[in-house]
This record gives C-alpha cells, sequence and structure tokens, in this order.
C-alpha cells in the first residue's frame, strides 16, 4: 500500500498500480484513448494527462506507476488546458466528418471533444488524408479518422495471436494497417471494432444500417459456440441489427468471436415463418392445427418404441424438457442430444465438463489439448489459452492434426497412440507433466465423437489420473464441447434411456423401418439422407437440411427471440432474453411441445416457463445455480476398449458456417470465399 | 514498399557480419538486432531495401514481417527504393539552413541536374533532404553515402561531387581551414593553459 493524494484527498492505493487505475479506484474518470485494461501500456494518446507536484511536466497517468506520497492532481485549471491541448492536436488531422460515420453517438473521441474540447477550429492548414485499408469483409475502414492510438495493432498481436497489423511511416505519415494488403486472419477481428475509439474501424455489413441510440438493447447469451458468450443484442423493430460483447470475466471477458458478432443477418433469411405439411411429396403452408393433428393421427398408430427424437445443436433447456417428457409419455426412450455422436456419458458431470472452468485456464501451469482446435471450435476461450500462454511458463503439448493455433504448441502426435505413449511416461511431454503444479488437459470433440470415443475419453482419464490433474483444489480435466444445447441435454438427461437409441440408432431404424417417425428439435447436421421412409417432424427456426426433409414442420424461435436456458461448457446456466418476436407463425419452442401434447393426448403439466423451469430442476438440481458453475463431483466414466489408431481429425472444416444461422449469413458465406477460398475480398460496403 | 523480383539472401562477407551481430543480443532477444540487419542488407542490396530483402530479414530473427516493414518505413535511413551509387543527402534543418543549405541544395542540383528527391540518369547520384545529422557546428553539411563533408559552400560542394563523378575519393570533413570542429577562427579560451598542459608533458590536449 502507497499513500498518495489525489484531488486533495489523501488515499491508501494498492503499490504498482498506475496512476490512472488509482484515479479510477476513488472515483475519479481520467479521459483515454490508447489505453485498454485488457492490452499492454502504449501510452502515445496523452490524453490522460495529470499534474503531479514536483514533476516539471505533465505527466501520461496510464503509464506511471504510483509511488509514495505523490500528490496528484486531476481537476486543476492547468490539466483542463492540458486536455484541451492534446484534444486539440488530435483533431487536427481528424475529418470531423461525425454526420456521416457510423460510430457518431458512441464515439469516445465525439464525446470526449464534446466534455474536454474547443468549440472551434483554429486549424486552416489542409487535413491529411489516408488511403482506407482493406480488413476483409467484417471490418470498414476510414482511416482517416484513425488517431493511431494503437490499440488495434496491440489486439491483433496480444490478443488474437495475428500479428499481421502495424503502425508503418512516421509523424504525418503514419498509417495503421498491414501493409501488404490481406484480410486479417482472425476469428476475433470484430472486436478491434469496439475497441477503435473512433470511427476508423466500424462494423461492415452493418454500416449505415442504424443509429446506436434507435437500437433497443438486450442483454443475452450467445448460443454460435459452447461458451455462452454473453452478448448484447441491438435489435430496431422486428430486426437484429447487431450484436455486442458484454463483459463477464468468468465468461468471455470482453470479446465475442466473428461468428458470434456477425451471424445475426442469417437471423432474416430463410426463416421458417408457418407451419407446413407435406402433401403428395410437396411442402404445403399449413395452420397450426393441422400440422398437430397430422402428427397426432400419425403418431396414434405407432408403438412407442418406434419413435425417436434428437435434439439438435442450438436447442434450448426449456424445450428439450418439454421433448423428452413427451417422449417419455409416448413411450419411447430413443433420444438424443448429441447429434455428433460424441460418446459422453449423461449420468456424470464431471465426464462433459470443462471442469476447471473458463477462468480457471489463467491458473493452468500446463496443458495439454487432445483433437482439439481451439480456434475455431471456440475462438475466445482460445484466447484465454493464448493469454495464459504469453503469461509465461506454460507449456501447451497439442495431439491432432497440425493446426495453426495462434500460440506454439509441443505437436505431440494426430492421433490416439501420442496419448498412450503419454501414459507410459514416455515422450517429451510427460515431464512437463508430471512437473506442473497445475495440469490441464482439454479433450475436444474430434476425439470423442469417433466410434471409439468412448475408450479414447477413459484413456485421457487414465493420463489425468496419472498426472494427477485432478486434486482436492484443482480440477483440470476438460471436454471442450462444440455446441451450445450439449451441456444443457447430457444435463437434463436427454440422451437414449434403457434399451433405447441414440442417433446412430435412430438413423439406422429409420432406414430398416422399425422407427417409423422421428422428432428433429433443430437436428440439421445428422445426415438428413438416411431416414428412409420415416415420418419427420422438423421443429426450428431455419429452412436447412431437417426442414427439407420434413414431412411436418413446426416453425421455432431463434435464440434471440426467446427467454430460454443454455448450459455452457462450464456448466454455467445461463438465460438468453427475448430481443425480438418470431417472425410470422412460429413460436417460442417449447410452448409448441407443450400445444402438441395436447393434440397427442399425453398433455404435458407445465403451462409457464416458471413450472416448466420447476420441472427442469426436478430433473438437475444444477438449474437452481443460474449464472454459477458449480463444480462437478470427479468420478469414473468412459469405458475401455480398443482404440483404433488415426488421427483425431477436425470435422470443421469450415468456421464460419456450423449451424443453421451462420449457414444462412450472407456476412458469414463472405467470410468464407475470402478466408477458406481466398476470393475476392470486397463486399459492397468496403468498396 | 517494392519488390525487386529477385530473391535476397546474405552473402557471405555479409553474413559473417550478421552473425557477430547476433551473437551481441542475448539469446530469445535476437529481433534487437533488426536495425542493423536491415541496414546490412541495405548495403549489401546497393543502398535500398526491396520486400523480399526485408522479407527476408524477419525470417531470419523469426519475427512478423509487419514488425520489420514498421521499423523500415519509419526510419528514412532505409531507402525502399532504389538508389543511385552515391546518396547525397543534404541537411536542411535549422541550423544548416540559416548558414545557408538553400545554396548547398541549389549547388547539388546544378551540379547533378536534378531536383531534390530524383536520381540522375545514369544511376549515380540519388541526392535527398536529411534531418539533422548532428553535426551543426560545422554547418552547413551534407553526407554522402557514409562519409560527412562540413563547413560547406557552392565551390567545395561542387568540387566533392566533381570528384565523386571522375571516380576519386574527395577529402571528408571540415572543407574550410579549421580542425575539426575547433572555432573557426582559432582558439578562443583556455589559451593560458595550453602552456601549461605542455610544460606537464601532455602534449598539450584539453
Ligand atoms: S484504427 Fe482505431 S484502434 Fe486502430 S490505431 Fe486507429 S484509432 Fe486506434
Ligand atoms: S491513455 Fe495514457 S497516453 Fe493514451
Amino acid at each position: 500500500m502507497v499513500n498518495i493524494t489525489i484531488d486533495k484527498e489523501k488515499h491508501d492505493v494498492e503499490a504498482g498500480i498506475t496512476v490512472m487505475q488509482a484515479c479510477e479506484h476513488v472515483g475519479i474518470e481520467i479521459p483515454r484513448f490508447c489505453y485498454h485494461e485488457r492490452l499492454s501500456i502504449a501510452g502515445n494518446c496523452r490524453m490522460c494527462l495529470v499534474d503531479i507536484e514536483r514533476s516539471p511536466k505533465p505527466v501520461a497517468s496510464c503509464a506511471m506507476p504510483v509511488a509514495e506520497g505523490m500528490v496528484i492532481n486531476t481537476n486543476t485549471p492547468d490539466v483542463h488546458k492540458m486536455r484541451k491541448g492534446v484534444m486539440e492536436f488530435l483533431l487536427i488531422n481528424h475529418p470531423l466528418d461525425c454526420p456521416i460515420c457510423d460510430q457518431g453517438g458512441e464515439c469516445d473521441l465525439q464525446d470526449q471533444a464534446m466534455g474536454f474540447g474547443w468549440d472551434r477550429s483554429r486549424y486552416h492548414e489542409n487535413k491529411r488524408a489516408v488511403k482506407d485499408k482493406d480488413f476483409g469483409p467484417l471490418i470498414k475502414t476510414t482511416m482517416t479518422r484513425c488517431i493511431h492510438c494503437t490499440r488495434c495493432v496491440r489486439f491483433a498481436t496480444e490478443i488474437a495471436g495475428v500479428p499481421e497489423l502495424g503502425a508503418t511511416g512516421r509523424g504525418e505519415n503514419t498509417e495503421i494497417g498491414t501493409y501488404i494488403e490481406k484480410a486479417i486472419s482472425s476469428e476475433l477481428s470484430g472486436n478491434m471494432i469496439d475497441l477503435c475509439p473512433v470511427g476508423a474501424l466500424t462494423n461492415a455489413p452493418y454500416a449505415f444500417h442504424a443509429r446506436s441510440w434507435e437500437l433497443k438493447k438486450t442483454e443475452s447469451i450467445d448460443v454460435m459456440d459452447a461458451l455462452g458468450s454473453n452478448i448484447r443484442v441491438d435489435a430496431r423493430g422486428p430486426e437484429v441489427m447487431r450484436i455486442l460483447p458484454r463483459l463477464n470475466d468468468e465468461v468471455n471477458e470482453e470479446w465475442i468471436s466473428d461468428k458470434t458478432r456477425f451471424a445475426c443477418d442469417g437471423l432474416r433469411r430463410q426463416r421458417l415463418d408457418r407451419p407446413y405439411v407435406r402433401k403428395n411429396g410437396k411442402l404445403k403452408e399449413a395452420s397450426w392445427d393441422s400440422a398437430f393433428t397430422t402428427i397426432a393421427h400419425f403418431a396414434q398408430e405407432l408403438k412407442g418404441d418406434q419413435i425417436g427424437a434428437i435434439a439438435g445443436d442450438l436447442a434450448d433447456c426449456e424445450s428439450m424438457t418439454a421433448l423428452k417428457d413427451l417422449m417419455t409419455a409416448m413411450g419411447t426412450n430413443n433420444i438424443d442430444c448429441r447429434q455428433d455422436g460424441a460418446k459422453l456419458d449423461s449420468g456424470i458431470r464431471a465426464s462433459y465438463l470443462f471442469n476447471s472452468t473458463t477462468p480457471g485456464i489463467d491458473r493452468a501451469s500446463a496443458m495439454l489439448l487432445i483433437g482439439a482446435n481451439t480456434r475455431f471450435d471456440v475462438p475466445v476461450l482460445n484466447a484465454r489459452i493464448r493469454k495464459r500462454w504469453t503469461r509465461g511458463s506454460c507449456e501447451i503439448g497439442y495431439i491432432g492434426q497440425q493446426a495453426d493455433l495462434t500460440y506454439p504448441v509441443t505437436h505431440l502426435g494426430d492421433g490416439p497412440a501420442a496419448l498412450k505413449t503419454l501414459l507410459n511416461g514416455r515422450g517429451p511431454f510427460a515431464k512437463v507433466m508430471r512437473t506442473a503444479e497445475r495440469p490441464m488437459i482439454i479433450i475436444g470433440s474430434d476425439a470423442i465423437t469417433r466410434p471409439d470415443g468412448a475408450a479414447v475419453l477413459a484413456l485421457a482419464r487414465q493420463v489425468a489420473v496419472k498426472y494427477e490433474v485432478v486434486t482436492s483444489d484443482w480440477n483440470g480435466f476438460n471436454v471442450l464441447q462444440r455446441a451450445a444445447s450439449r451441456v444443457g441435454g447430457l444435463d437434463l438427461g436427454f440422451v437414449p434411456g434403457r434399451g433405447g437409441l441414440d442417433v446412430a440408432g435412430i438413423l439406422s431404424g429409420a432406414v430398416d423401418g422399425s422407427i417409423k417417425m422421428v422428432y428433429l428439435l433443430g437436428a440439421d447436421e445428422v445426415d438428413t439422407t438416411k431416414f428412409g421412409n420415416a415420418f419427420i417432424i422438423y421443429q426450428g427456426h431455419h429452412g436447412d437440411a431437417g426442414a427439407q426433409r420434413a414431412d411436418v414442420i413446426l416453425p421455432g424461435a431463434a435464440y434471440t427471440e426467446k427467454n430460454a436456458t443454455y448450459v455452457n461448457i462450464d456448466g454455467r446456466v445461463q438465460l438468453t432474453r427475448l430481443a425480438v418476436y418470431p417472425p410470422g407463425d412460429a413460436r417460442e419452442d417449447w410452448t409448441i411441445i407443450r400445444a402438441l401434447s395436447e393434440f397427442t393426448k399425453h398433455t404435458l403439466p407445465y403451462d409457464n416457463l416458471r413450472q416448466l423451469r420447476a420441472r427442469m430442476v426436478q430433473l438437475n438440481s444444477n438449474f437452481l445455480n443460474v449464472d454459477q458453475a458449480v463444480p462437478a463431483l470427479w468420478q469414473d466414466f468412459g469405458t475401455e476398449g480398443h482404440i483404433k489408431d488415426t488421427p483425431f481429425e477436425s470435422k470443421i472444416n469450415n468456421y464460419y458456417m456450423t449451424d443453421p444461422i451462420s449457414r444462412a449469413s450472407e456476412t458469414m458465406a463472405h467470410c468464407t470465399e475470402v478466408f477458406l477460398r481466398g476470393e475476392d475480398r470486397k463486399t459492397p460496403a468496403n468498396g | 514498399m517494392r519488390e525487386s523480383g529477385k530473391e535476397f539472401s546474405f552473402n557471405e562477407d555479409t553474413e559473417a557480419m550478421v552473425q557477430s551481430t547476433i551473437a551481441k543480443y542475448p539469446k530469445g532477444w535476437e529481433a534487437s538486432a533488426v536495425m542493423p540487419l536491415l541496414d546490412l542488407a541495405q548495403r549489401q542490396n546497393h543502398g535500398w531495401l526491396s520486400k523480399e530483402a526485408i522479407d527476408y530479414v524477419s525470417q531470419r530473427l523469426n519475427m512478423p514481417p509487419i514488425r520489420v516493414y514498421e521499423v523500415a518505413t519509419f526510419y528514412t535511413m532505409y531507402n525502399l527504393e532504389p538508389i543511385g551509387k552515391h546518396h547525397v543527402e543534404v541537411c536542411t534543418n535549422l541550423p544548416c539552413w540559416l548558414r545557408g543549405s538553400d545554396d548547398i541544395v541549389a549547388a547539388c542540383e546544378k551540379a547533378l541536374n536534378i531536383t531534390m528527391g530524383e536520381t540522375t540518369e545514369d544511376k549515380t547520384f540519388t541526392l535527398s533532404h536529411a534531418e539533422c545529422l548532428g553535426a551543426c557546428v560545422n554547418a552547413p553539411m551534407m553526407q554522402i553515402d557514409d562519409e560527412y563533408y562540413e563547413d560547406l559552400d557552392t565551390a567545395s560542394t561542387i568540387s566533392i561531387i566533381d570528384a565523386l563523378k571522375a571516380g576519386k575519393t574527395p577529402k571528408n570533413g571540415s572543407q574550410s581551414a579549421r580542425f575539426s570542429c575547433e572555432p573557426a577562427t582559432g582558439l578562443t579560451s583556455l589559451k593560458h593553459q595550453e602552456a601549461l598542459l605542455k610544460s606537464e608533458g601532455n602534449g598539450g590536449s584539453l
């Protein structure tokens, strides 16, 4: 602790923090442009100048550590003059084109110019003009507005781990860019838009579509990957205009991935907005009543075990609960939420959670990634691993197909053989794991969705036991899920009951005719050509693979259109909130199943969300712990067995299109062209 | 930045210097050698840095290319375009300007028959402005390649350039009668100590 005086008041503050942080602690805000909590200190904008007694010159508070006895003034006429001066310098070359700038209304420069600037310009010379850069299809650039705070450069280098941006030239000729024209190859690039304190980097697909003050802001949860990033959904009328991150250090810090941010235009396209029923081979618009009657009519003839249900990657917990209850009432155990065929046991929570939790990554002292391409599975989590790596003394081993994860890894092999070597205490990584205080294992979908996935999981568990990855105060065994619905589905036990069939069983049953009806709850990633002659009910929000094969389509709500529960990889129960209403006749998903249950004469015993959520708690008491990640009990899991020595193959071949929403998104299609196929990278907005 | 279309790598002579330069820095901090390496590359590459040369340096030091582009574009001493055999840089900052650098520029332009920033047709000379080169006490001055030419006037400037044109090596340093940066009018102070120091067998150096 050091004693300092800020604006005539004495304070005790922690040693080692900066003057700016000290001021913030005591509630004094210091204007800034270049400083950002999560980036290194640059000290180049000079907006944060304060006066420190006995210092001959004004001091940049963001870069000055506090010292005993410091007397700091932040509110004297001198300080005001300095700020005015800095502001005036920053505006010398700024175009002041706020009326045609998308940042207008949420611009740090605009706000601070209001607060600290002059009300007129004394500058009569020509302003400099800078050529716009091509940052790819997601970021629109207007580089004349850039104030060279270098936040974007530091983000790309430090957080995203793609050191492609820089400040070239000097003085008046300084420019921010990649120098050699190229799109920024990061799945986190959109965050630079939020970081840029001016309108130099703006959201390209959203360009000129709305002003920030016209938007209705709803706090919600993302479902594009399994992390459950906290987001804010900005809507105007019935349209989601954009998605922004919310701060949550336990989950996404303040970043979101590009898919999370930019796939929202997919919410407007290819939507199912009314029920359909297939008649004479053609899907025909229908009323809810007739859709339900058709299903009830067909189901009447069936025995329970002739029915199956599959929940997709975006399914919410409420609808999975209702569907599970309905299926049980109809007498079938053939339900599964593991579209990808993951060999995960729903009974043991520790076997499918990211047990050390996302913030736990910060404490790990060595990491082993098994069949987990974290960069594409969960980009924001990957950034956290990278953050841990940059802090030093954390070696990372990797088993799987060669990949650039934005940090160096020791590649131990690409299949289970490498894991066995490790179990036998051999190989370069054995010593690292043995000596690490808190070793961490992350096993990804690619390793457990194989036919021998359960055995791989068991093998990984053995490795965990051998290297004491789990101790009384540290559980370093982590399963990295890919789908937002997965942990919730497993928590609810949306898996085959006694004698029930899993996804593969349902598919083969449909082919051989033993399964006659399949209920797809937003399941589009199963092979829909393999349903034989079965009667398919598709409930979901997009006309994707499942809907095309369906006999009855029940239009549901996307994640921005319902109040629903999702459980993230850490087992954290989080709630989405309705930001806009579902289009047309579409309804909130659980209500559809509840309504259908009346037609099939199995009326479900809940009439509102509160009763349904009580039912969820009955199924798993964890649903009481909203916004908490409760540690799971470490138990035995996985089944030992024969393991084929084939490489862990990555199933994501296009990060930008993994689910019905991103597949419907034009922006994501554009990214696919640019980043995967390397085609023309101009968007209309980018000119 | 320009591509030369030719691959670049250090030749044997340069390589030896590169090795000893990198060895000056602790392990893991090889990137610190970026500036001397760029300079060596520039010397080997006829006075300018092509994109290939810069990329090669970035590979050698295991740096992302953009980090090296930042350095190469920041310092004016790195030439990103091909230049003539001799690089004539005339200081035009305040002290030199007060002492008549305008005349020196004019003399150069006349002697070389080009204007500021240009290269002669035979590619022997490139003429450019330089910011203060730290020799203000002998203003006006210019730098040609690695040498300083100080206390210039129109005549001496032209004769230096003529000598270079003729393939000779002109005298560098002060072009006036004085030694180094001693006062132009001879010593003015501490004169009485000269005798004193001499008598103490110090050779008279102060
Ligand atoms: S583009 Fe924006 S974030 Fe990047 S340096 Fe310029 S002002 Fe800062
Ligand atoms: S915030 Fe301190 S110099 Fe920019």
